[in-house]
């Protein structure tokens, strides 16, 4: 692999960087919110992987204009699916919020080995 | 289209929207009434797809009237009826029978969003286990999941709290890594629908990112499934959990997962992806056995009776691994019955467990000495369903282990070896039930015990009727082996 192919898919590197910076605040963090963030930079990289794959080069918004017939578009489908992807992901960030307020309420702290210790 | 045609669709849409209306059901016993009409609904439709799948004969249903692979395809055969089954059985059984032990534990005033919550969770687990796109199936996962979450939330148990959030963490990277996987298939192939996805495979020529999805898909169904040794969420989730949740759940929740994965590996990668069906073998069978033999142990040695069961669940799962990884129909017919089998055991055992905590406020193992003496029926209910999780001939749990064991005994001197490992954890199952046995039977009842008495009628009926069950299919197989004869038939005719 040549650099230019390397750095050619830039977005995926990305992803890949995110990815793991996410799981790692997840696995390594004991504070509950830190989690979460962590769990949602997680989703978010798949997301940009989605995104990343729809686009055609030259391509523009899927919106058929009848005076430009040669127009090339990129790819809505992934768009469309990464929308539905991103609500599963805000509800899931909104569900887990919620949890961390109530554990909040019961325990007093919202770190996880407190939380073990209380029990 | 007749009234029948559209049953695939009722099958989701009944619970899906039902499951609004019920939150505005605010009069007591009204939202109840409206949420156990839909989940028996939703049985009566499963069972009359079973009518039609029986015969062996598959079922599809194009949404809206587009066609695949444009539009989204529900698709019903052998393997996803026996499933919906369950699905629907578990949840209407625990819904019906279980409002004496909801009332207890769930605050009138939260009651119509809690059995909204079970209709999502219903709805969620029908949707993954029929639809046949890929995308669709993410969306009723985390339907499910969320659901879920709110649900074993839901109790006054604060320890439920972090166990669910601990759930939260591990499904959600469940299913973002299945996300993933669908993704690079997505790029490979450029469709969603799962029979489309594997005519296109085969023209696929580089065969890495396919590895790479196979490994995502694979693992994100495995955490969701909780196959051991991502099965740590599992036991905290199901001890501290609403009682009739863990009925609920422990029946259809996981095995749901453990579906989708089966299908996925079996019709999308195995045809089309040359060394997988040895990589599939070798990275499950290993997990599998580990997770009987040690999921097992700890069961012998927990001292709570509901994490005491759920390690064993853990253990069960396992037996459905083997037979999976053995790549022959008898082993996936066992499989598969077993995943039917279990979830009956499961329910009579967890329903009858939901029967004692309505009179004893602690579930060790300890503090239930000698409740048979004041709770007969409801023990001699456990000791119906502990029959069939250990497999005595004569229950449902016999059937599966018998047919597991004789189709691992085709395989040489590794079979033997598998023998012994199902007959050992077989043996270790017999400990962990007869030390509850003995406690409840034979142990001197605690002082503060004496006064208590039977568990509620509806309850109690509910869980004779599954215990009963148990005993009927263990006599009577016939339903559950035609229908997991076709599936090992469908998932092992698509290698080609």
């Amino acid at each position: 692999m040549t650099l230019i192919e390397i750095l050619g898919h830039f977005n995926y590197w990305v992803f890949a960087i995110l990815l793991m910076v996410g799981f790692y605040a997840v696995i390594v963090k004991h504070n509950l919110i830190k989690k979460l963030i962590g769990l949602s930079i997680f989703q978010s990289a798949v997301f940009l992987m989605y995104i990343t794959m729809d686009k055609v080069e030259g391509g523009t918004a899927p919106i058929i204009q009848p005076d430009l017939p040669d127009q090339i578009y990129s790819n809505p489908l992934p768009q469309v699916l990464i929308l539905t992807a991103i609500v599963v992901g805000v509800s899931t960030l909104a569900l887990g919020l919620s949890l961390i307020v109530r554990i909040n309420e019961r325990y007093g702290t919202i770190e996880e080995d407190e939380i073990l210790e209380a029990d | 289209m007749t009234f029948n045609e559209h049953l695939p669709a009722l099958q989701v849409i009944v619970p899906l929207l039902s499951a609004p209306i019920v939150i505005l059901l605010t009069p007591r016993g009204l939202a109840w009434a409206a949420a156990a009409a839909s989940t028996l609904f939703s049985l009566f439709i499963a069972i009359a797809l079973a009518m039609t799948t029986v015969t062996g004969t598959a079922l599809t249903y194009d949404l809206g009237g587009w066609e695949a692979p444009y539009g989204i395809t529900l698709s019903i055969d052998a393997f996803s009826s026996l499933l919906l089954l369950i699905v629907t059985g578990a949840g209407a059984v625990a819904i019906i029978a279980g409002k004496a032990s909801i009332d207890v534990q769930i605050e009138t005033h939260r009651q119509p969003l809690f059995y909204s919550a079970w209709l999502l969770a219903l709805a969620g687990l029908i949707g993954m286990v029929i639809s046949a796109d890929a995308f669709n199936i993410f969306v009723f996962m985390e339907i499910s999941s969320l659901a879920s979450y709110i649900l074993i939330a839901g109790g006054p148990d604060r320890r439920a709290l972090p166990a669910t959030f601990k759930y939260l963490i591990t499904g959600t990277i469940g299913a973002t890594f299945y996300l993933i996987g669908v993704g690079l298939i997505y790029m490979l192939t450029g469709t969603l629908n799962l029979a489309d996805m594997e005519a296109r495979i085969s023209e696929v020529t580089s065969l890495n990112p396919l590895l790479a999805a196979a490994g995502f898909i694979t693992i994100g169904l495995a955490l969701k499934a909780a196959v051991f040794p991502l099965h740590v969420w599992l036991p905290n989730a199901y001890t501290h959990a609403p009682h009739m949740v863990t009925a609920f759940l422990a029946a259809c929740g996981t095995k749901v997962a453990i579906y989708v994965l089966l299908r996925f590996n079996f019709f999308v990668f195995q045809a089309n992806l040359p060394e997988h069906a040895v990589q599939f073998a070798f990275f499950l069978m290993p997990l599998a056995l580990l997770g009987t033999v040690i999921a097992s142990a700890v069961a012998m040695f927990e001292g709570h009776l509901k994490r005491l069961l759920a390690f064993s669940s853990v253990a069960q799962m396992g037996y459905v691994l083997i037979g999976a990884s053995l790549l022959n129909a008898s082993g996936l017919m066992a499989s598969v019955i077993h995943l039917f089998n279990h979830a009956m055991a499961k329910a009579a055992l967890f329903l009858a467990v939901a029967s004692l905590a309505i009179r004893f406020r602690d579930l060790r193992v300890d503090e239930l000495a000698g409740a048979a003496r004041t709770m007969p029926w409801t023990c001699a209910a456990f000791v119906v369903g502990g029959l069939s999780l250990v497999g005595i001939p004569g229950t449902a749990g016999f059937i599966s282990k018998w047919l597991l064991i004789l189709s691992v005994m085709d395989h040489g001197h590794f079979g033997i070896l598998l023998v012994a490992i199902i007959v050992l954890t077989s043996l270790m199952a017999v400990y962990y039930v007869w030390r509850v046995v003995e406690k409840l039977y034979f142990a001197a009842p605690r002082l503060s015990n004496v006064r208590v008495n039977e568990a509620p009628l509806t309850l109690l009926v509910a869980t004779w009727i599954v215990a009963l069950g148990n005993v009927a299919f263990g006599l009577y197989p016939e339903l559950p082996l035609t229908l997991a004869s076709h599936a090992a038939e469908t998932l092992m005719e698509h290698p080609r």
